[in-house]
């Protein structure tokens, strides 16, 4: 009974409880962001670097970029299979926009971690 | 079949109620995101690469293009935010009657435009 082979989680349940937990995660990363910047408005390189050099802001930083791929995953499976028709061009669609995640994905490693 | 119904493809008096309108730009919002994606990330990488890099990320952003590029995104994000807690304030069963679903539609729209807009604030 194998019906979805490119949305997220192989089901719309698992996807459905993916697409909240991970919103979750990134409405509270992007608050704590942006509370962060508010709070210093002079903040300068030292402060900023600092404060993604802690340990706890990678495991932080990861996780929100793990939940943005699986966020972004499913969001924009919705919409590719809601408006394109056919085979060819959401096959198209799918490969680009994971591709693009892909990039995110390593290029946010690299930004992370590679302090 | 009833040739006489009525007929009615005046588009100017079709429209989408304003739960539908919310929810198109909640996905239009989050297409937005996934595509600014790469310029935040851009900023980001650059402004953690150094003293220099954070400085050159600084005064890209005194760029009035750059200002208005960087809003859009923020708004977009802004917007698919709010418009997801909405989402997720009906996954409890609240706003979801049609009363409530119009109320918590507009209560987005409003809040929306508050935050897009002191963000505009922020960023000029």
């Amino acid at each position: 009974m194998v019906k979805s082979v490119t949305n997220f989680g192989r089901s719309g349940v698992s996807d459905w409880m993916m697409q909240r937990v991970s919103a979750v995660i990134l409405a509270l990363y992007t608050l704590f962001l942006v509370g962060y910047v508010l709070a210093a408005p002079e903040m300068g390189y030292a402060q900023w670097a600092g404060l993604f050099e802690q340990t706890w802001m990678r495991i932080f930083s990861m996780l929100a970029l793990l939940a943005l791929i699986a966020h972004a995953w499913i969001g924009v499976w919705t919409v590719i299979t809601d408006y394109f028709h056919g085979t060819a061009i959401r096959f198209l669609a799918q490969t680009l926009s994971v591709l693009i995640l892909f990039v995110y994905l390593i290029w946010g490693i690299q930004i992370f971690w590679g302090l | 079949m009833n040739t006489k119904r009525p007929v009615n493809l005046d588009l100017g008096k079709l429209h989408f109620p304003l739960p539908a309108i919310i929810s198109i730009l909640h996905r239009i919002s989050g297409i937005i995101v996934f595509i600014g994606m790469a310029i935040l990330l851009f900023l980001l990488d650059r402004s953690l690469s150094g003293e220099s890099g954070f400085n050159s990320v600084a005064s890209l952003l005194d760029n009035p293009l750059a200002k208005l590029i960087l809003w859009g995104i923020l708004a977009g994000l802004a917007y698919h935010l709010i418009a997801g807690v909405k989402h997720l304030i009906a996954d409890f069963g609240i706003g979801e009657e049609l009363a409530s679903a119009r109320l918590a539609a507009k209560a987005t729209v409003v809040i929306s435009v508050i935050v897009i807009v002191l963000l505009g604030v922020w960023i000029w």
